[in-house]
């Protein structure tokens, strides 16, 4: 058993075309460490020195991490993360 | 270019002008790979502000995960400008992440006018497009 994780299109460069992968940790950001190891520079497009970056949203299962843990949200086997592109803009 | 139904393309301006003078975004999903917008969905701006825009991210989450079991992309991806032109701001530049996707500016500005344009956002670059409505 693993983690599944679910890239959005603009992120499958880094993962070979591939629709989601699979990785392992016990936290949010130790799986996105495990995850850069095979899929370089992944990492660096989810996560922006200590947190979350801005422009994309990460669930686990059906729930936003931000209103969990972020990076510290504790993850298990079995689990679905999925990562979306947060969709923003504005007139300025 | 853009090829869009009419009755898209009204739920669209209509959506505009419903939510003025607070912006309006959401989405018209279509079968992945054929660029074809057949589905109308209205997000809700989670920011509901005149100046910015933001898809809520427990509905967009909802959205896209029906979008990924119907074999659907977002082939429209609309927002309105209340107050400016339907040009992308540099805040929508930066944030466009659906590099397939048309990007549809409405402008409401003017109560008698609606300005509706689409471009192409990838890597930063905005391009123009022009937009064909199908009756």
């Amino acid at each position: 058993m693993a983690i599944e994780v679910r890239i959005p299109t603009i992120l499958r460069t880094y993962t070979d075309g591939a629709k989601q992968v699979e990785g392992t940790g016990s936290t949010l950001g130790e799986l996105f460490t495990d995850l850069e190891q095979r899929h370089g520079g992944l990492r660096d497009r989810l996560v922006d020195g200590g947190s979350l970056r801005r422009f994309v949203n990460v669930y686990l299962n059906d729930e936003d991490v931000r209103f969990l843990d972020g990076l510290d949200t504790p993850v298990k086997d079995g689990d679905t993360v999925t990562v979306l592109p947060a969709v923003a803009g504005g007139a300025r | 270019m853009l090829t869009i139904p009419r009755v898209l393309y009204d739920k669209i301006v209509a959506h505009a002008r419903a939510d003025h003078p607070d912006e309006a975004c959401g989405v018209l999903a279509g079968p992945a790979g054929t660029d074809r917008p057949e589905r109308f969905i209205a997000m809700m701006n989670a920011e509901r502000s005149p100046t910015f825009y933001r898809f809520d991210s427990a509905e967009q989450f909802r959205v896209w995960r029906e979008m990924d079991e119907a074999d659907e992309e977002p082939v429209v991806i609309y927002h309105s400008h209340t107050a400016t032109e339907a040009y992308p701001s540099r805040t929508d530049i930066s944030y466009a992440s659906e590099p397939q996707a048309h990007y549809v500016l409405v402008s409401t500005r003017d109560e008698h006018a609606t300005e509706f344009r689409s471009y192409r956002i990838v890597d930063g670059v905005v391009t123009e497009e022009p937009v064909s409505v199908a009756e």
